[in-house]
């Protein structure tokens, strides 16, 4: 059986019930709408993923809305959405529910609060390879992330390997480094320096 | 000074309305300063008072007028739409003419629409000072009444106009109903039982059919549309086109040979919502008022490949007549009613459910149908196979309603008919029935009880709007069947629930013709589509158009109750104006200063109301008052500035401006 | 000849070097000219944008900025990549609606020299410019060796069809463009009911149990229909269905050999191109006895046979909506 989450509902109406929903609206790019959730469901019925989440969007929506900051920001949630985009073409209201979970999981990176770091971690490998190369590259980011979280899985993968190398070819060496290295991460220092503020 | 010499005395009145007016604008202080700087213009009396509208606002201009000697009366309130009437009444009970009142709007234009006081309290004393300067230029005027013509149009024939058209009739005034299908009735007409209390739709609607068909008072064209409406209140003219039945009415028995024998078979869109055929000539249900049919010329074999005529060799009494014409029929009334109804939402629209490409997935109207004991299967609840029975049956709501990808309004009815659906299902089938639902809306009589006993009943309740429904199947359960998957959101679990039918409860939408109707009438659309009545609560079925009333669901979203309450308003409403023989209309009215004019006759065809004629002797124009709406297109056309519109004279509305501009707000702001 | 400045991705490179040799390759036939945005990064997947916004947009947006200085008669993107498609759309779309953001990443390209006004650059995925473009009429002229003989199921995936931005070209749940330009070169269009469910994306890194319960759907909807093998229009859709599918099956003990390809591959072939020009056997699982089938006269095949569906008949059904692509569709409302 699982077992029960409980989840510390604030009695009053917290002070910061208002900054979380605004938090999240104001840290997503273009128009969120997130304010307007009528708690329908359609997000939890379309997504794909629902099974595997602790909480459906639409509990997080509910969540953030109450303003129980730690339960919504440590969900699994967001980091088992698949960006497949279904609630956010569904939703009645508009909702641009995908990049909300992209803003949660920036807020979760920021304070360190996932629970689980496995999709973190692929996350930070390829933006790793990316901030060195400018380029990605599958076969390197594969077997950095396999190694360290499905040690157990790479025996059973090891004819697909094989084949991606030798049918399909694909290169195990890195990819070469773009050639405006140099402005790439010029830009990406200063646009972390504008999400900081 | 006025044009007659006599020095004006004015009274400014500046209302609180409560806090809606005081409490953005600084009304004392208004008060105070339109009788310290408007003195100078005639203000004798400035006040300000807490409800102006009250009748002790009233009486205290009845009562300024009589002791103060006032001649001129400002009131600066709400919108003219309100209280035009009120203040112009209280002016003519004090002693003048009503047309000696002017007000000015500071609620709707200063107070509802500011949040700084500063701001809107000198805008506020703008436009006293506009109201004032213009008032000085005001004279008596005399209101002109013209004769109401007692015949109605009722345009729709639906239960809502059906209605209508009795009530008229019952009092004794000629009605003509104009209907565009071959049989009036409606969308109630399609219905097998009525919610909440599950009376046979027939047996109610069938005798008020008949009535209005039979009703002496009562002109009934079937298979008929409006073409063309002129004239104004009281006295209109429309045009209607009888489309050509093929059928000469006064041959046809009704006895239906032509329909039991015509070999050509249509899918019946309309009164069976795509579920069942009828023939190229039908009459659309048995009950069918009139009786007679109609041949559809777009699928009828003769009309198409130029033989065939098999209904005429059958008719015992000679009545088809393929060489029958359109006829344009042109009727005087004196009111108009809309009573159009609505359309149901297409459901295809919502890729994701299905409709169209699961065979399984019906619409309510089809399902409708499908429960009517004279519908494609006998009121059998069974597949599209036609012989299954379904064992489940999910019922959806708020498709293409509450949703901002199709339609943001809730369609208000749905949740009770998707109610009745489940107590057919249960009462018919005995099937399991699932009904997904965002929230319950039940309000209205009788209908939460009937809410309460379908969770009674055993239906399942699932409080999620639907995410998809799918013929994929994952596991061996789902073979086969419906999958519907949604968020239980009272669970917080997404489920996936097999079943063999879904009905989908689609959204009431307005007709799509619904704007070019609104304009042949003169009458306008909201955002949504629904015909605008003059006022949402407490004018609901009358329209910003003198004359012309909506009724039903041309107006928005209603169930039966409603709408017949709608269609009897408006009836009661064009009685009331029918009996008072004529109607009082605002004597603005356009005139031509006949020395001043050069007999150029630009301003002959600009008129939308042909109320200009021209006389060639003398070489004028002059203008006919009765037909003048005073809008003055010709006032502004005139290149040698002979026509002047009463109560807006050029006079008038310059030193309005001029008054407006007196103060500089801006410099107040910055202040 | 039409020039089109084109983002490869990252996955053009390596593991989707198919779908590129066979664009290429059909490019030529088609007439149309490709050049690349010169020195390119990563768009950054899904995976920038999970950790920060404004880095990730920046780094989009470098793309934006290179791409629209090589704006010359044509300012159309190509894009080829699904993951890559959108968020270039993303990312235009975001500045333009939210100015602010914007400007924000502006100032970011702005330390790189660079800068990007919203909407200067059209951009457009493959399937967009062959369908709405090109035009089927002329994919239809240059077909050479009609597929007959080929069951296709057309398996488009997310981020083609969604999120629904004005600029999108087709229906966000059941598009119809792939089946049509499928249907002009001759195959046998399967009404595939997934083709814009999802292939698990990333998941195969992150929980391999959701991905294969996702990539299971996919195949065993295709099998079901009896389809011989599966396109897409985007190498992570393709990756996961192909080179995963040996590793679902070991899952769920079946035994699916649905081989995957790219539409650009089909188009190649019915254009005449030999299999050994595009890119064939690149695939992990083989396309081969599929490809057989080609030029054979497919024994008519039941798809109820397969799996119960539930009862057609009597009653008449609704007519479905007509078949044509969003931007017809599009002018016939206007
Ligand atoms: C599936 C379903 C089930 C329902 N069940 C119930 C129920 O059980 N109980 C209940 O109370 N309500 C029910 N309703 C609501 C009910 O249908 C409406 O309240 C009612 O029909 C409204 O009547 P109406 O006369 O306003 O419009 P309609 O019934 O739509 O009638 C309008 C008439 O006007 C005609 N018309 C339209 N345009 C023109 C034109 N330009 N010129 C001439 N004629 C025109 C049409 O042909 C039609 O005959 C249900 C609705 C639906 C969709
Ligand atoms: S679909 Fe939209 S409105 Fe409905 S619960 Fe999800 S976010 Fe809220
Ligand atoms: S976009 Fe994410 S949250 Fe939304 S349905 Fe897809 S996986 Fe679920
Ligand atoms: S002419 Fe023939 S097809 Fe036409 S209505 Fe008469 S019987 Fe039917
Ligand atoms: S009445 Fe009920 S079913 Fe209909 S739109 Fe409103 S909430 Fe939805």
């Amino acid at each position: 059986m699982t077992e029960l989450q409980t989840v510390d509902l604030p009695t009053t109406i917290p002070k910061h019930k208002k900054s979380l929903l605004s938090e999240v609206a104001a840290r997503t790019a273009g128009k969120s709408n997130i304010e307007m959730c009528i708690q329908c469901g359609t997000c939890g019925g379309s997504c794909p993923s629902a099974a595997d989440m602790d909480h459906t969007p639409r509990a997080i929506f509910a969540l953030l809305k109450a303003g129980v900051r730690d339960e919504a920001l440590r969900s699994n949630t967001p980091w088992m959405c698949v960006s497949c985009y279904y609630c956010t073409v569904r939703c009645p209201q508009d909702i641009h529910i995908t990049d909300v979970m992209y803003t949660l999981k920036n807020i979760a990176v920021e304070e360190k609060i996932y629970t689980d770091s496995t999709a973190p971690d692929f996350s930070k490998t390829f933006i790793n390879m990316v901030e060195n190369y400018g380029r990605s590259f599958e076969v390197g980011l594969a077997g950095i992330h396999n190694l360290k979280h499905f040690i157990g899985r790479l025996p059973g993968m090891t004819p697909m390997v094989i084949g991606m190398l030798t049918k399909k070819g694909m290169p195990i060496t890195p990819p070469k480094r773009i050639k405006g290295m140099a402005q790439l991460k010029k830009i990406l220092k200063r646009a972390k320096e504008l999400e900081a503020v | 000074m006025t044009k007659n010499n006599e020095e004006p005395r004015i009274g400014v009145y500046v209302c609180h309305c409560g806090t809606n007016i005081a409490g953005v604008v600084d009304v004392e202080n208004v008060a105070t300063w339109a009788k310290e700087k408007l003195g100078t213009q005639g203000v004798v009396v400035s006040r300000d008072y807490k409800f102006m509208c009250s009748s002790l606002g009233q009486e205290l201009i009845e009562k300024d007028i009589k002791e103060h000697n006032l001649n001129r009366i400002v009131v600066a309130a709400c919108s003219p739409h309100l209280h035009e009437k009120t203040f112009r009444t209280a002016t003519s009970n004090g002693g003048l003419n009503p047309f000696m009142c002017e007000m000015v709007s500071i609620r709707e234009q200063v107070s509802w629409v500011h949040t700084d006081k500063v701001i809107a309290t000198e805008k506020a004393k703008s436009m006293i000072s506009g109201g004032v300067a213009r008032i000085v230029h005001h004279e008596p005027l005399q209101p002109m009444s013209v004769p109401i013509h007692p015949a109605t149009l009722v345009v729709g024939g639906g239960i809502s106009g059906i209605q209508a058209a009795l009530e008229i009739a019952d009092a004794g005034y000629p009605v003509h109903l104009v209907e565009r299908e071959p049989s009036i009735g409606g969308h109630m007409a399609q219905f097998d039982k009525t919610f909440p209390t599950l009376d046979c739709s027939a047996c109610i609607l069938t005798p008020k059919m008949v009535e209005a068909g039979n009703h002496p008072n009562i002109n009934l064209y079937t298979w008929s549309e409006v073409e063309k409406v002129d004239g104004y209140v009281g006295n209109f003219v429309a045009t209607i086109r009888k489309k050509a039945r093929k059928i000469v009415e006064a041959d046809c028995t009704g006895c239906g040979i032509c329909q039991e024998k015509c070999p050509k078979k249509v899918i019946d869109d309309v009164f069976e919502a795509g579920l069942g055929y009828r023939k190229a000539v039908y009459t659309p249900f048995p009950q069918a008022v009139p009786n007679y049919p109609v041949i559809d010329v777009e699928n009828c074999t003769y009309f198409e490949k130029g033989t065939c005529k098999v209904c005429e060799k059958f008719c015992p009494t000679n009545a088809i007549d393929f060489e029958q014409e359109d006829e344009l029929i042109s009727i005087e009334i004196g009111n108009i009613i809309l009573a159009t109804g609505y359309d149901l939402f297409d459901a295809r629209k919502v890729s994701n459910y299905g409709y169209g490409r699961l065979a399984n997935v019906f619409t309510s109207l089809e399902f409708e149908r499908l429960t009517n004991a004279s519908g494609p299967t006998g009121g059998e609840i069974v597949l599209r196979d036609g012989k299954t029975v379904p064992k489940s049956v999910g019922v959806i709501h708020c498709v293409g309603s509450r949703d901002k990808n199709y339609n943001e309004y809730c369609s208000s009815i749905c949740c009770m008919q998707s109610l009745k659906f489940a107590h057919l299902v249960h009462e018919r089938s005995g099937a399991e029935v699932y009904n997904f639902y965002i929230d319950i809306r039940t309000p209205g009589k009788g209908y939460d009880e009937f809410y309460l006993r379908l969770v009674e009943e055993g239906t399942n309740f699932i409080r999620g709007k639907v995410a998809e429904v799918s013929d994929t199947a994952r596991n061996s359960e789902e073979e086969g069947k419906l999958i519907v998957q949604v968020e239980d959101t009272l669970v917080g679990k997404q489920r996936r629930i097999p079943v063999d039918m879904i009905v989908l409860s689609a959204a009431l939408e307005p007709r799509a013709d619904a704007k070019e109707v609104g304009k042949l009438f003169g009458i306008s659309c909201s955002a949504n589509g629904w015909l605008i009545e003059r006022h949402p609560k407490l004018d609901p079925v009358a329209t910003m158009t003198e004359g012309i009333y909506i009724a039903g669901c041309a107006q928005g979203p209603k169930d039966i109750p409603s709408s017949v309450a709608q269609g009897a308003a408006a009836a009661a409403r064009v009685i009331g104006k029918i009996q008072k023989k004529e109607i009082e209309l605002e004597p603005i009215r356009a005139s031509v200063i006949e020395e001043k004019c050069s007999g150029c006759r630009i301003c002959n065809n600009l008129c939308p109301f042909n109320a200009i004629l021209f006389h060639e002797d003398r070489m004028v124009s002059e203008i006919n008052p009765a037909l003048c709406q005073g809008c003055g297109t010709c006032v502004a056309a005139c290149p040698a500035g002979a026509i002047i519109g009463t109560g807006f004279s050029n006079e008038q509305v310059l030193s309005q401006i001029e008054g407006l501009l007196m103060l500089n707000i801006e410099a107040a702001a910055t202040d | 000849m039409s020039d089109y400045i084109f983002y490869p991705g990252c996955a053009m490179e390596s593991s989707a070097r198919a779908y590129d040799i066979s664009l290429k390759a059909i490019s030529k036939t088609l007439g149309i000219g490709i050049k690349d945005v010169d020195d390119w990064n990563c768009c950054g997947a899904t995976e920038y944008l999970s950790i920060s916004a404004t880095p990730a947009y920046a780094l989009i947006a470098r793309n934006l900025a290179l791409a629209s200085r090589q704006v010359n008669g044509s300012n159309t993107v190509m894009a080829s990549c699904s993951a890559c498609y959108l968020n270039l759309t993303k990312a235009d779309h975001n500045m333009a609606v939210d100015p602010k953001f914007g400007i924000k990443i502006n100032q970011a390209l702005e330390a790189g020299g660079l800068s990007y006004q919203p909407g200067a650059l059209e951009i457009k995925h493959i399937l967009d410019i062959m369908v709405n473009d090109i035009g089927l009429e002329k994919i239809k002229s240059k077909v050479k060796r009609p597929l007959e003989g080929l069951r296709v199921a057309p398996y488009l995936g997310c981020m083609v069809p969604r999120p629904d931005y004005a600029s999108r070209f087709s229906d966000a749940e059941q598009p119809v463009e792939l089946d049509m330009l499928l249907e002009s070169l001759g195959a046998e269009v399967v009404d595939f009911p997934l083709r814009t469910a999802c292939c698990g994306g990333h998941m195969t890194q992150i929980s391999p149990d959701t991905a294969f319960d996702l990539i299971n759907r996919l195949v065993k909807a295709a099998d079901d229909q009896q389809a011989d093998l599966m396109v897409t229009a985007c190498p992570m859709c393709q990756m996961n269905l192909d080179a995963f599918q040996g590793e679902m099956n070991h899952h769920f003990k079946t035994n699916f050999k649905m081989p995957i390809l790219f539409f650009t591959q089909l188009v190649g072939l019915a254009f005449g191109y030999e299999a050994s020009e595009l890119g064939f056997g690149l695939e992990l699982v083989s396309a081969k006895s599929a490809l057989s089938k080609l030029g054979m006269k497919a024994p008519e095949s039941d798809s109820a046979a397969k799996v119960k569906k539930p009862p057609k008949g009597e009653l008449p059904m609704p007519a479905p909506l007509p078949k044509m692509p969003r931007s017809a569709e599009k002018e016939a409302t206007q």
